[in-house]
Formats: structure tokens, C-alpha cells, sequence
């Protein structure tokens, strides 16, 4: 007895087609219609910002003249959080994923560990921003210095890069591993020469992509007090210092219309910002990435 | 039945020298010294009680076959020789396994010292996605050796031992994922005796290999068993009488019977012995 049935099949097939282009519409037009917001912001913000994109924009402070506003503190300033950011995030962030896939033993508090871990990754980053402000401004005496906003960023991004490492790691096939122990290799060795090297492609772009989310971040500051407009440079690591979003942010909220301009300028330094960052990801993963 | 199939195995391996008859000579003479020496042995997954009192006595320069249907304990017990089971964190062990003549159980026997001696290749080829001289070089280079030519030399010298030398040695800087199933086989055996092991363990190593690679890795096996003492877990009992001087029957985590291949496989004392070798279950 058969029990497909070659007539019903036939009959169904139409309207199974249809359905099946209708959801493809579905589907493209959401593509577009998120391609096209996309555009259309970047279309405005390069007209409007291109015209104030020279060597002096780059080269002055901000300023109450629209015509001499610059981004020169504010472009170190967030270089040189990142500067912090990235090696203090990724030693804990990457410490704490070895510790967790190849040391900890699997038991309730290493799952309770875990499980608060992914939830801090979804934690608003205002509370960070609390958090910094009571701990590194206040108990630690930091003030608003670019150590204290640096702590506080690599604590908000220390989840995501935990987690990205976690998954890295836990990617390298249990068969390297054995094949590394069974010839004697201590755990030590067997990390270092087998499962860093295979993880390090994923640890780094889930890293860099974390590290731009703390590039773009302005909550945590606001919260944290770092000024929105300075005169000077940052000369040490307890110095007084502004970034990017928090520069564009003032600017974007002052009633001169040529602000307006002010401010797309600034947004097309901080989005080439994020593009190179993001490029370097992409690169290191398709350089460095294994195929087992 | 029985003798049907030895009728095929004496026809196969015609042409290679039998094992059986190198055994059957070897018997008369001296009794070889014991390597692994089981006694007693359980090991427990959790709950499961996946090896039950083993006792195994293998001697050295010696092709030991495991053979017996699957889940009955094969891998849990070779990976039980070089500790390697205890990356399973709910296992328990019992009794001994004494590794020329030291109780490898101990915890104060450290298993780094035990891999060096004992090494292991596996049911699936994993070399490490690394030019084929790096992975030769792995296990020199844990062990401390750093100097270049002290290195090209084990490198050359284990790549001749694992009959491969000929295939790779104008490309040994090359990934070794490059190569064949058969060849990255072959590799893994490679760098398993750069560590200059003592024992070799292998799980099942030409499963996942075509009847030429699985021919080669055979022969190579025969080769090897001059220096090394060579215990390989297999399904294929064509293979195991082919290339093994003794044979363990295993079943449900149990030693049903454990002696010289040609026995086992002519005159078994067991009837599971003999009904699983004659293909009537498993
Ligand atoms: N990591 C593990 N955790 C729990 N139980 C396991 C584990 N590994 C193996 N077992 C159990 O132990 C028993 C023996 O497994 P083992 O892998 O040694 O069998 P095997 O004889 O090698 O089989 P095969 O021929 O299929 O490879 C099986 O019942 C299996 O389910
Ligand atoms: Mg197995």
C-alpha cells in the first residue's frame, strides 16, 4: 500500500509554491527595508558632515564657534581608552574562559558562575556606570580619570568577551586535546600550544567586536562624570579626558544649526573608527581561522 | 563454520608471514616479559559498571588484540592503560594496572610520565591542523628537545617508522590536513612514536581508512611490534588474525576469554568466543 498519494501531491504543489514565494517576499522586503534606513543615515550624515571634515577639524578643541570646533581631545581620548580597555578586559575576560573550560570542575557553583556571567552580558550599561562610579570614582579615589571610565568599560564588555572566548575554546575539537595528552603534554602545555592557537581567531573577534561596542558607549560616562568638551590632552593615566560619543552628544544637543554639521562630522571619524575595528576582526578570523 | 573462516584467514595472509605461526614458534621459547599487567580492574561511568574485574596479563614485543561488540569496553579499557579515560569526569576505578610492574593507579604515578611511555593513536585520524613536521615535532618539543637538529633527525627517523617518509618529504612544511585519511593516519602513528613510547595503543586505527591505507597501517603494525608492544582494538576479526599474536574477547565490560589468536580463533574455550567470531551475534 503506498501512502503518498501522487494526485493530492500534485493538487497541494500550487499552492505550496505560492506560499513559498510569498515568505521569500516577506523576506526581502525586510532586508531592504532595513538596507535602506541604513542608507539613507549614512547618505545625510555624509552630506552634512563631509564639508567639515579638514586637517583643522582634526587639529583643535572644541570650541563655542561651530567653525572652530574640533575633535582633536576627544579622538585620544578615545584612543586612548581603548588603550586600557583592551588588554585589561581581555587578560580577565580570556583568564576567566580557560579557567572556566579547562580547570574548573563542573559542579552547581561553576554553573551558577556561568549562568551570572551571561546575564551580566545583558545587564543596561548605566549600571555599569553605576557600579564604576561607587567603586573606581569614589571608594578607589580615581575620580574621573580615564583609569576609572577604562575599569569601568572593561568590566561592561568583560561578559561578552568572556562568553566569546568560552565559545572559542570550547570550538577546539576534544580530539586535539586527546591526541595532545596522550602524548604527555601537561594541561599547560596542551592550552598554549593547542587550544590557544586554535582559539585565538574567535577570542580575538569576539573581542574587537566587544571592544567597539565599548568605543561607541556614552551611559556609562555620562553616569562616570567625564566632561563633554575639554581644552587639553590627557597626560596620564589619572588625567581628565572625553571620547567621541560623548563629544558628538554635546555638540548634537546645542541649539546652532551648524552644530548639527559639527556633529555629523564627528560621526563619520567615530563610524570609520568602528569600520577599521570591525575590519580587523574580519581579517584576523579569516587569516588565522582553522579547518579541522 | 569455524573452520571455514580460518580457511580464509590462512588464504589472506598467505603471502605475510602468519602471526599465529610466529606465535606458535614463540611459545616454545621464552616467555616475554609482562607490560601491562591487569588485575581485578573495574571501572564505573557514574552508575554504569563498564569494565567488570579485569584480569589481563600483556607481554611486551607482542600484537595484543581487543575485539567484541560495541559498548562491551574496548576503548574504555585501552584508554584505561594510559589513563586517558579519566578526562571522563564521573569515572571510578578499582583493583590494578600494573605497568611494568608499577601500579599506574597510584596517585602518586603522574600520568604525564605514563603517555610518554604509552602512546595512543586514534579510531579517528586527529592530526593537529599544523605543518606535518610541527606535528612530529609536537611531542620532542613538550619533552624539551628544542634543537633543530636533533628534531629533523626524529622527525625523519619516526616519518621512515610509520612508512610515510617517501609520501611527505618534499612537503613537510605543509598543513598536515592536506593529506589523506590514510596518509593523516599514518602521520598520527608517526608522531606517536616521536615520543619513543614503550607501549602503542590503537583504537580501532583503519576504521575510517580504504583497504589500501588499512593494508598499509597492517603491515606497518607487523613492522612495528620488533621494538614496540602493540595493543589495537578492532571489529574487524579478519584483521585481528591477521596481524595479532594474541586476542581478548570482550563482552558486556568483561574478558571472556584471552589467548593466543590462533586459538581463539581455531579452538575457542568459550562458546561466546566462538559463536561471535563465526559472526552468529554481535
Ligand atoms: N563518556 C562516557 N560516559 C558514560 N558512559 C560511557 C562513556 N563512554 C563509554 N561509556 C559506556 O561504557 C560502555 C563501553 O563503552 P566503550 O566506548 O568502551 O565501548 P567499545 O567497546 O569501545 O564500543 P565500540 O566498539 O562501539 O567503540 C558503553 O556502554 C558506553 O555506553
Ligand atoms: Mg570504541
Amino acid at each position: 500500500m503506498k501512502y503518498i498519494d501522487d494526485t493530492v501531491v500534485m493538487k497541494r504543489m500550487k499552492s505550496r509554491l505560492k506560499y513559498n514565494s510569498i515568505w521569500k517576499m516577506i523576506f526581502l522586503i525586510a532586508t531592504t527595508l532595513a538596507l535602506l534606513t541604513l542608507v539613507i543615515l549614512l547618505v545625510r550624515i555624509v552630506t552634512q558632515g563631509s564639508g567639515y571634515l579638514n586637517w583643522d577639524f582634526f587639529n583643535n578643541f572644541g570650541s563655542r564657534f561651530p567653525e572652530k570646533a574640533g575633535i582633536k581631545a576627544a579622538l585620544i581620548g578615545s584612543v586612548l581608552l581603548m588603550l586600557i580597555i583592551a588588554p585589561v578586559s581581555m587578560i580577565l575576560g580570556v583568564g576567566t574562559a580557560i579557567y572556566l573550560e579547562e580547570y574548573a570542575k563542573k559542579n552547581k557553583f561553576t554553573s551558577f558562575i556561568q549562568m551570572n556571567i551571561s546575564n551580566l552580558a545583558g545587564v543596561p550599561s548605566i549600571v555599569f556606570g553605576l557600579l564604576g562610579l561607587t567603586i573606581f570614582v569614589r571608594m578607589l579615589v580615581l575620580g574621573k580619570s580615564l583609569l576609572a571610565a577604562g575599569f569601568t568599560m572593561s568590566l561592561l564588555i568583560l561578559p561578552v568577551i568572556i562568553v566569546a572566548s568560552q565559545e572559542a575554546i570550547r570550538a577546539v575539537p576534544k580530539e586535539q586535546r586527546e591526541a595532545s595528552y596522550g602524548m604527555g603534554a601537561t594541561k599547560w602545555q596542551t592550552i598554549t600550544r593547542v587550544v590557544l592557537p586554535a582559539a585565538i581567531p574567535g577570542i580575538l573577534t569576539g573581542s574587537i567586536l566587544a571592544l567597539s561596542r565599548a568605543v561607541g558607549e556614552t551611559a556609562p560616562l555620562v553616569v562616570l562624570g567625564i566632561p563633554v568638551i575639554l581644552q587639553f590632552l590627557p597626560d596620564g593615566l589619572l588625567s581628565q579626558f572625553t571620547t567621541l560619543p560623548l563629544q558628538i552628544y554635546d555638540w548634537a544637543k546645542r541649539p546652532q544649526e551648524a552644530f548639527q554639521y559639527v556633529a555629523s562630522a564627528g560621526i563619520i571619524v567615530l563610524m570609520i573608527l568602528l569600520v577599521i575595528m570591525n575590519s580587523i576582526a574580519i581579517f584576523i578570523r579569516n587569516k588565522f581561522q582553522k579547518r579541522y | 563454520m569455524v573452520e571455514l573462516m580460518n580457511k580464509t584467514n590462512k588464504q589472506e595472509t598467505a603471502n605475510i608471514k602468519t602471526p599465529s605461526q610466529i606465535v606458535g614458534e614463540s611459545t616454545k621459547s621464552v616467555e616475554r616479559n609482562s607490560v601491562f599487567n591487569t588485575k581485578n580492574f573495574n571501572l564505573w561511568y557514574g552508575d554504569h559498571h563498564a569494565l567488570k574485574d579485569i584480569n589481563l596479563d600483556i607481554r611486551e614485543n607482542e600484537v595484543t588484540a581487543i575485539i567484541g561488540p560495541s559498548g562491551c569496553g574496548k576503548s574504555t579499557y585501552i584508554k584505561a592503560l594510559n589513563r586517558m579515560v579519566e578526562l571522563v569526569p564521573i569515572v571510578k576505578t578499582n583493583g590494578e594496572i600494573n605497568y611494568r610492574g608499577r601500579n599506574i593507579l597510584e596517585a602518586s604515578y603522574e600520568v604525564e610520565e605514563l603517555r610518554t611511555r604509552v602512546g595512543m593513536v586514534f579510531q579517528k585520524p586527529n592530526p593537529f591542523p599544523k605543518s606535518i613536521y610541527d606535528n612530529i615535532a609536537y611531542g620532542p618539543r613538550i619533552h624539551g628537545i628544542k634543537n633543530k637538529k636533533v628534531l629533523d633527525e626524529i622527525v625523519e627517523k619516526s616519518l621512515r617508522g610509520a612508512a610515510i617518509w617517501d609520501e611527505v618529504k618534499d612537503r613537510l612544511n605543509q598543513n598536515a590536513y592536506g593529506l589523506s585519511g590514510g596518509q593523516q593516519q599514518r602521520i598520527c602513528i608517526a608522531r606517536c612514536l616521536a615520543i619513543e613510547p614503550d607501549v602503542i595503543l590503537m583504537d580501532e586505527p583503519t576504521s575510517a581508512l580504504d583497504p589500501i591505507s588499512t593494508l598499509k597501517v597492517e603491515e606497518l603494525v607487523q613492522e612495528l611490534k620488533d621494538n614496540y608492544s602493540i595493543i589495537i582494538v578492532t571489529h574487524n576479526m579478519q584483521q585481528a588474525a591477521r596481524i595479532s599474536d594474541k586476542t581478548a574477547f570482550f563482552l558486556n565490560g568483561e574478558v571472556v576469554e584471552f589467548d593466543h589468536t590462533d586459538k581463539i580463533f581455531s579452538t575457542p574455550k568459550d562458546q561466546r568466543t566462538e559463536d561471535y567470531i563465526s559472526g552468529r551475534f554481535g
